[in-house]
């Protein structure tokens, strides 16, 4: 009686002591994530390590073994990580500053080095992120400001690029790409003066332009003179004698008779020898 | 704790016909198989190992499992009883076993979907839209991933100025937006740590790198197609770089103006330029002005040239005549008769005369 009573115990307390084996002798490797074995501590093989140029499903990724309560599982992120870093203050070689946000991506290849030397992903980056800081000071520094805007940024950023890939390589990291993601001038005076310069840049154009405008203006109002004056004369230079007194009459009308002349005020003192009162005293001449 | 109480309540309980204990009593005690409610809390930490094929989950299978083992050892008799008050146990947990098969091993991939599988965290494929099956959840995962949804990420993210440097050391603030979608659900859920975070980074890194490049009246005027398109292939080819298989569907510049402090002086500009603009009119409308007036009157003194020299004399006098007569006609008239007689003439007293009486006009020398 008693046997058959302690016999479901025992192979519960069996079962149960199996479960805990076998939940401790396998392990699941998801594809985003790579691992270091460590057997008492000593790190022994990696599993589903990067390697470029795989395939998804034709990774190390899955179930593994390993040595119960022996083996210890340190877990390393396969994927492309970022390094970030804010707001570093750069003087380029002509004395100006600019703040400069830059990122690096990188990825751990090799996992078992990265263990030792770091422990983790969070201080790897955090160990990399001083060394991209001084890197970028460091390569920036060296060019003109102008420089640091042009297409030459590509070489400036290579140049970085592999600086810092020196010092990652002891991490077991491959750095995928280094890039500034901001580069502006820093508040107060930097910008300010920049603004003032931008600004003062406008006036001149402004000035400009009016005065360009202005000139063009001129320029057609004096060529438009010269042919007025122009068909006059190739008119009026058939008789100038005509001319004159043609144009004498014209002027008399205007001046006596034209809008806006009171023709009452007119008074008009007349000698009897006046070439109008000719026929007026001698009549018949 | 819980299962601590329950124990101690349930010892309790027994203490009064069975003070061995809860391993000893439990053949030998009628109460206890009739005490289901309670043991179902209790089975926790025996009854799964005693009974093998229930495994981990069936806890109110194995609890009836039990029940039936017990009304066996007592006898004969519990039988045909432990048997009807069984079987809804089992149904019960095969309902449950089903449930859970069902929700975790049937996928609906929607139209814009597609599922991601891992079997024990390695990529076996990717699933296509509609309803699709694996293998239960320990074993498969399936990870949903919107493939045709195009995300929009808008930059700056709130109503603040965005600052840039163009390639003539001016500055700009720039409003953008950056469409993608996922191209590679694999590569989007294997490869990239933090896609979103990614995506932005590389749009302001390649917005800034296409910006250093070009000047600050491309950026605002006419350059700023080239400017999204440079800018799309740019981000696409990092992207590509980390195979975060994400696409890039279209960059767009929403706003590109001068920085708030220096867009008057800007504006400025452009009024300058319709002033210039204006001038110019002016001037041309001056000069059709004057250049029309100068032809039409040579041409009148032609005309009149031409009647002219006809009759040179006779139109000389009827022009002057005729204009004398125009003129003197609606003006006041002197005639002096000179010389000697020198009268003293009060002009001012004359024009106040005239203006009381039109009619009369003095003329000393005789006149009219």
């Amino acid at each position: 009686m008693s046997g058959a009573f302690r016999n479901p115990m025992v192979i519960g307390v069996v079962l149960l002591a199996l479960v805990i084996l076998l939940a401790n002798a396998i392990a699941i490797v998801p594809e985003t994530r790579q691992a270091v074995i460590l057997r008492f501590q000593q790190p022994i093989a990696t599993v589903n390590a990067y390697e470029s140029d795989e395939q998804f499903g034709r990774t190390g990724a899955g179930v593994i073994w390993r040595v119960p309560f022996v083996d210890q599982l340190v877990w390393v992120d396969k994927r492309v990580l970022a390094i970030d870093l804010q707001g570093q203050q750069v003087l380029s070689t002509d004395q100006l500053r600019l703040e400069v946000d830059a990122f690096a991506r990188f990825r751990v290849v090799d996992p078992l080095r990265m263990v030792v030397t770091a422990g983790n992903e969070e201080r790897v980056a955090a160990q990399l992120r001083p060394i991209l800081g001084s890197a970028l000071r460091n390569e920036l520094g060296k060019r003109e400001f102008a420089a640091l805007l042009s297409p030459e940024r590509g070489q400036v950023m290579d140049n970085i690029q592999t600086g810092l890939q020196r010092a990652a390589t002891q991490y077991g990291v491959r750095i995928v790409d280094v890039r500034i993601k901001h580069a502006d001038l820093p508040e107060g005076s930097p910008l300010q003066s920049a603004l003032q310069r931008m600004a003062t840049a406008r006036q001149q154009e402004t000035r400009t332009i009016r005065a360009q405008g202005q000139k063009q203006a001129q320029i057609i109002r004096a060529e438009a003179d010269a042919q007025a004056a122009r068909v006059y004369a190739e008119s009026f230079g058939k008789d100038a004698e005509f001319y004159n007194f043609w144009r004498a009459m014209q002027s008399y009308r205007n001046t006596f008779l034209g809008e806006g002349a009171d023709q009452t005020e007119n008074s008009i003192i007349l000698s009897p020898s006046n070439e109008y009162l000719r026929e007026f005293t001698n009549p018949g001449r | 704790m819980a299962r601590l109480t329950a124990r101690l309540s349930k010892a309790i309980i027994l203490g009064n016909d069975n003070p061995k204990g809860p391993w000893g009593s439990g053949g030998g005690n009628g109460g206890n198989g009739g005490n289901g409610g309670g043991n179902g809390g209790d089975g926790g930490p025996r009854n799964p190992w005693a009974f093998p094929p229930g495994g981990r989950r069936p806890r109110p299978n194995a609890t009836s499992l039990d029940e039936f083992l017990k009304r066996a050892r007592r006898g004969g008799g519990g039988f045909p009883g432990g048997f009807g008050s069984k079987q809804p146990w089992i149904y019960a947990a095969i309902g449950l076993v089903l449930i859970w098969l069902i929700f975790t091993s049937v996928h609906s991939i929607g139209p814009q979907q597609r599922g991601v599988v891992t079997y024990f965290g390695r990529y076996t494929g990717t699933l296509n839209p509609g309803i699709r099956l694996t293998a239960p959840v320990p074993v498969a995962n399936v990870q949903k991933v919107d493939v045709e949804q195009i995300r929009t990420e808008q930059f700056p993210e709130g109503t603040q100025q965005n600052l840039m440097l163009t390639g003539d050391q001016n500055i700009i603030d720039i409003k953008y937006q950056v469409r993608w979608d996922i191209r590679d659900p694999e590569s989007y859920v294997f490869q990239i740590a933090n896609p979103e975070e990614t995506v932005r980074d590389t749009a302001e890194s390649a917005m800034r790198e296409v910006m250093a490049t070009v000047t600050l009246e491309q950026a605002i005027g006419a350059g700023r197609t080239a400017i999204e398109a440079r800018v799309q292939n740019r981000m696409q080819e990092l992207l590509d770089d980390y195979n975060s298989g994400v696409r890039v569907q279209g960059v767009a510049i929403e706003q590109a103006d001068p920085p708030d402090a220096v867009n008057e002086e800007f504006k400025a500009v452009t009024a300058a330029q319709q002033q210039a603009q204006a001038d110019l009119n002016d001037a041309r409308a001056y000069a059709q002005q004057i250049i029309a007036r100068a032809q039409g009157e040579a041409a009148e003194f032609d005309k009149i040239y031409e009647q002219y020299a006809l009759a040179p004399e006779v139109t000389r006098r009827r022009l002057y005549y005729e204009t004398m007569e125009q003129v003197l006609a609606r003006s006041n008239k002197t005639i002096i008769e000179a010389p000697g007689v020198t009268p003293y003439l009060p002009l001012p007293e004359v024009r106040r005369r005239s203006r009381a009486e039109p009619a009369p006009v003095p003329a000393p020398g005789g006149g009219q």
